[in-house]
């Protein structure tokens, strides 16, 4: 299975201070580890959300709100893409993980949908415009 | 933390500690029954402990010193034993017992991890023994569950891992990674068990046995475990790169009939990007290294020829063939001329590949295999032999063991008008 890592950000990573050395020594010595036991897919550092953008959705309007978001705790600095045999041992790996920040800060592990898990949320229609697709794509449409 | 959730947590860690302990042992006691041995011990004492203290913050080290000091009690009590019967012998000339020095253990365990791979890979077990080895020590499966995986009784594979470990033991295999000339050899082994273990799982994607699916992930994962830890080797890149790629496809592979679909059918949106990306990556990468002639590294340049390609048209057949043409200087086999007939025929026409094809029709190892009829067919009906044609779609579905390849054939058969 997959799962979806992510460091939840802290007051100090929105106001952009950068990791001491230390931190990304053991980041780094961690991530190693995560690599050698072929978990790790992929992983990035997330800029202060200063730096972001959101987009909100109502009906067919759209609307741009430019970062910071004042959410801190619910914003994302960081994430990793990892395969792992079961959550248990994505949740291993996070016990291990060095404290991402100095204080309080968390780290949320997501599973990713699979293929089967939409299963019955997969409807027919669905899977006939899927069909569509391909068709068109193979260039038989 | 509950009762239920330590056990699982135990068991988590187990699985992921046990390979690196088996293996940091076996450096040590030059004995894999020895070695499991102790790191069950391990696992015992933490299931006693733990469900009062807590999983320690460094289970992987917890359990490797208490593995350590199970050692030396258990090592000390031999020796005791060994002397007194040495003493009872009077046999002056009687070997002495060596302690093995289990304070070594705390070295780096990388290099342990690839001896084992090694070890479980080695020439003198069978094909099946080093795949049922290899899963049970560096995957971490059960026996039950390898058995599951290869849809093998139990005691089947229980027997077979015996008789493997005994074997290495007979004949004194060394537990190292060879050097030289000998590496490339005991490489392509071991390179050859990951895949198999990959194809094993990635031809029963659409079955219902969750075992089976996972034993391509597992092989990924040991796939990116061999390439953290020789990353300067190009046809371990090399292999990587092709699984990455393969293994990208698997949403797209199955229809919603339940029905495989046909590389050039499948729907490329259903392509996962990341794979297709970490495959490239790992490719340019093997050619940095100077290893793109590699078999692996050419079935990998094949399939990412596919996985660059967004249209079906777009495919670069010209490259393909090449790339074949090289596959079947490296690697030669039968079935590689297959493709490259087919990979020819894409790029020159269906006479060019026909000339290819017609050139496999003696051969021996191709005689049962329906392929070679369905595609000589399908090159005869491009070039309107219309006759010809539905002869050979006949012939290969009479040949094929698959019901629904069946009735493909004998359809595109009935669909051969007389020209």
């Amino acid at each position: 299975m997959r799962c979806m890592v992510m460091v939840r950000a802290t007051a100090a990573s929105e106001a952009g201070v950068m990791p001491s050395e230390k931190l990304l020594a053991d980041m780094t010595a961690f991530n190693e580890q995560l690599v050698k036991a072929g978990v790790m897919l992929a992983g990035e550092g997330l800029k202060p959300s200063a730096e972001g953008k959101r987009v909100y959705f109502a009906g067919n309007g759209r609307s741009v709100v430019d970062g910071p978001f004042a959410e801190t705790k619910e914003l994302i600095a960081g994430f990793w893409l990892w395969q792992v045999r079961s959550m248990d041992e994505a949740l291993e790996w996070v016990r291990r993980c060095p404290p991402p920040f100095d204080g309080e800060c968390s780290i949320e592990i997501r599973p990713l949908f699979e293929a089967d898990d939409f299963g019955e949320a997969l409807t027919p229609e669905l899977r006939a415009t899927e069909e569509r697709l391909r068709a068109e794509i193979a260039g038989k449409a | 933390m509950s009762q239920a959730d330590t056990h699982r947590a135990i068991e988590t860690v187990w699985r992921m500690e046990a390979p690196k302990l088996v293996a940091a042992l076996i450096r040590v006691v030059r004995d894999i029954d020895l070695a499991e041995e102790l790191a069950q011990d391990a696992l015992v004492a933490a299931l006693e402990r733990w469900p009062t203290s807590g999983v320690p913050d460094n289970p992987g080290a917890w359990l490797m010193t208490t593995a350590k000091r199970r050692g030396i009690d258990l090592l000390r009590h031999r020796q005791l034993v060994e002397r007194k019967h040495a003493a009872l012998d009077g046999d002056p000339e009687h070997e002495a017992f060596t302690m093995p020095n289990l304070e070594a253990l705390d070295d780096d365990i990388g290099d342990d991890l690839l001896r084992l791979i090694f070890t479980a890979c080695h020439p003198a077990l069978s094909t099946e023994a080093q795949v049922a080895l290899t899963l049970r020590l560096l995957g971490g499966l059960t026996t039950a569950e390898i058995a599951r995986a290869f849809l093998t009784a139990e005691p089947t594979i229980a027997q077979r891992i015996v008789r493997a470990k005994r074997t290495l033991a007979d004949k004194r295999v060394p537990f190292e990674v060879p050097r030289g000339a000998e590496l490339e050899t005991r490489l392509a082994a071991v390179l050859g068990v990951i895949y198999l273990v990959f194809n094993e799982g990635y031809t029963a994607t659409a079955g219902d046995d969750w075992m089976r699916p996972a034993l391509c992930e597992e092989a990924l994962r040991l796939g990116r475990t061999l390439a953290g830890l020789m990353p300067r080797e190009p046809e371990v890149l090399g292999l990587l790169a092709l699984m990455e790629i393969q293994a990208s496809r698997s949403h797209a592979r199955v229809g919603a009939d339940g029905r495989p679909v046909l590389l050039m059918e499948q729907n490329r949106a259903l392509w996962d990007q990341l794979l297709i990306h970490r495959g490239l990556e790992a490719l340019e990468h093997v050619g940095r290294l100077g290893g793109t002639e590699g078999p692996y590294a050419l079935q990998a340049a094949i399939a990412a020829c596919h996985a660059r390609a967004t249209t079906a048209e777009a495919t670069d057949w010209p490259r393909i063939a090449a790339l074949y043409a090289r596959l079947a200087q490296v690697a030669p086999s039968p079935v590689v001329e297959l493709n490259r007939a087919v990979a020819v025929s894409m790029a020159e026409g269906p006479a060019a590949g026909l000339a290819l094809v017609d050139a496999l029709r003696e051969e021996k190892a191709l005689a049962g295999y329906h392929l070679l009829p369905a595609v000589r067919a399908d090159l005869l009906a491009r070039l309107g032999r219309s006759d010809e044609a539905r002869a050979e779609f006949e012939r290969a579905a009479g040949l094929t063991q698959n019901a629904q390849e069946r009735a493909v054939m004998l359809q595109r058969a009935a669909g051969c008008t007389t020209g």
